[in-house]
């Protein structure tokens, strides 16, 4: 078996079950109370502005929109963590028929890896950092990692098989 | 007169590979199940549920706006607990869905990775076992969480059925690290667990099911991820600031007792829900729809059909597979169509699924047979 193989399937599997412990201890601790707080947010600012308090409604509105900032976020890196992890997975059993030399086909593998994890990573840290430009800017490096290590995987399938 | 048994194909010669009752052919088993019924159950809750779960959201939300106008802070409450209900029966059965059937890829993930997990051929049926056992339980535990609630639960926030799809997940999480060990001990050793097995790999047919579903699939993934960056960058943070700048119009306008304006505002709500709703759904289906197409392009070896139906369910399932996420897209624009339409890709893929089945189920059964007959015919 190839190293880049190696990488893309030992590489999947553990970023999958990364991706499944982060998932579970979210779900345990941080979810249920998130949406409670979310929902709560709502209903308040509703509640306040029936009670002619614009000034409460108008935070508690702000509240709402960090939470849900964050909410999405979090689920987002926990999905595209698995989702991709299984990618490289499906990826590393049919590496071989990408053809391009070795050297190529770990780079690539390595992109797809660095980018499969570092994407998510951008993303929740943004949870911490509301709209902070760097933290955007490696969710683009990363998804962009992603995006061409894939294009080159799909040229490498539909090239002629001349190397090994 | 007796019946005439057909040949099982050339593929046969994988026999070894898919031995009655392995750990890889629960997986494949158990997991294209697992992504039938995963995509049933969001076809009809789409078609059943969704949409009615929508337009109450929006009633609730009209009737909070009438509460905010007549300054009844309680009814405002009320209302906000009804809408968390709903959010909540509409979440847990996205969720159920969503995990069902992203349990049944890892188990055709799984499948393809055995000959590589250098454990003892128990131990992995066992996992394997385990693994669809968690599949099946997780999902389930989701769909409960709205039905069972806190209900005789010792947690100030999570209930019976949410310990048990938790549990469900820790099983995954706990078969998916022994499998990575598995694999780091093949890797070390460089010894298969079952070194009797001809061949670990899949074999290296070159016929049209495969390659269509191969091409296809990293088709579909890459437009997937094209469509989910533009999202990401172009709408995303946008829809955002739309959906707190619409409830403060619709606080403002209930507020200052101007119904038809807030009822506006409530729609606009929706209309923006919506948005939001169709893009991701388009980029997810058509990313785990590719997936699937190259999971199954393996297991096309397995599926004892003529050529001619093998490339019929290969078709159906990829027409499918673009047919769904595109009218999912369309459905702002074309309304109730695009939904039907969507509907119809989302069943075509479930019978190109089912269809395959009935191959692998077929052709293990030969093969069980042909075993039998084998030992039957031994001195």
């Amino acid at each position: 078996m190839t190293g880049s193989r190696k990488l893309l399937m030992f590489g999947g599997m553990a970023l999958a079950a990364f991706g499944m412990l982060y998932g579970l201890q979210y779900a345990l601790f941080v979810e249920h109370q998130t949406l409670d707080h979310m929902g709560g947010s709502l209903a308040q600012s509703f509640a306040a502005a029936a009670g002619r308090n614009l000034g409460q409604s108008q935070a508690a509105l702000e509240q709402y929109g960090e939470t849900k900032y964050d909410y999405v976020r979090q689920l987002d890196a926990h999905s595209h963590w698995i989702g991709l992890a299984m990618l490289m997975i499906v990826l590393g059993v049919i590496f071989e028929r990408v053809n391009f030399s070795e050297g190529i086909r770990q780079l690539v593998a390595f992109s797809l890896l660095a980018g499969s994890a570092l994407f998510p990573l951008a993303v929740i840290l943004q949870t911490y950092h509301h709209g902070a430009l760097i933290l955007k800017a490696l969710a683009v490096i990363g998804s962009g990692l992603v995006i061409a290590a894939l294009a080159a995987t799909a040229w490498g399938f539909a090239r002629p098989r001349t190397t090994a | 007169m007796p019946a005439i048994r057909r040949p099982i194909p050339d593929s046969a010669s994988l026999a070894p590979n898919f031995a009655a009752m392995s750990a890889r052919r629960l997986y494949i088993f158990g997991g294209i199940a697992l992504i039938a019924a995963g995509l049933l159950f969001g076809d009809i809750f789409a078609v059943f549920i969704l949409h009615q779960n929508a337009a109450r959201q929006g009633e609730a939300l009209i009737a909070a706006s009438r509460a905010v106008a007549t300054g009844n802070a309680a009814a405002v409450n009320e209302v906000f607990s009804h809408l968390g209900n709903l959010l909540e029966d509409r979440g847990t059965k996205v969720d159920a869905h969503v995990h069902m059937i992203g349990a049944g890829y890892l188990a055709l993930l799984l499948a393809l990775v055995q000959p590589y997990i250098a454990l003892s051929r128990q131990t992995k049926k066992c996992l394997a076992a385990l693994f669809i056992a968690g599949g099946v339980l997780f999902p389930v535990g989701i769909f409960l969480i709205h039905y069972v609630g806190l209900t005789g639960s010792p947690f100030t926030a999570i209930g019976w059925a949410s310990v048990l799809a938790d549990s469900a997940g820790a099983l995954l999480i706990f078969v998916l690290i022994v499998q990575a060990w598995g694999f780091w001990k093949y890797l070390r050793s460089r010894q298969l667990s079952e070194p009797e097995l001809p061949d670990p790999e899949l074999p290296d047919e070159d016929n049209m099911p495969r390659r269509a579903l191969l091409t296809g699939g990293a088709i579909l993934v890459l437009l997937g991820f094209l469509h989910g960056a533009y999202y990401a960058g172009t709408l995303l943070y946008e829809h955002e600031r739309m959906e707190t700048a619409i409830l403060q119009r619709l606080i403002d306008a209930a507020t200052a007792g101007n119904l038809d304006v807030a009822t506006t505002e409530v729609n606009n709500f929706g209309n923006l829900a919506g948005a939001r709703a169709v893009n991701i759904a388009a980029h997810s289906h058509i990313i785990e729809f590719g997936l699937l197409a190259m999971l199954l392009s393996f297991v096309q070896p397995f599926v004892f059909l003529s050529e001619k139906w093998k490339r019929r369910w290969v078709k159906l399932l990829l027409g499918g597979s673009v047919i769904l996420p595109v009218f999912v897209l369309l459905e702002m624009k074309l309304g109730l169509l695009a939904e039907g339409i969507a509907d119809i890709g989302g069943l075509m893929v479930i019978i190109g699924l089912v269809g395959m089945l009935v191959g692998i189920l077929r052709y293990s059964g030969g093969l069980d047979v042909a075993e039998n007959d084998a030992a039957e015919g031994a001195p």
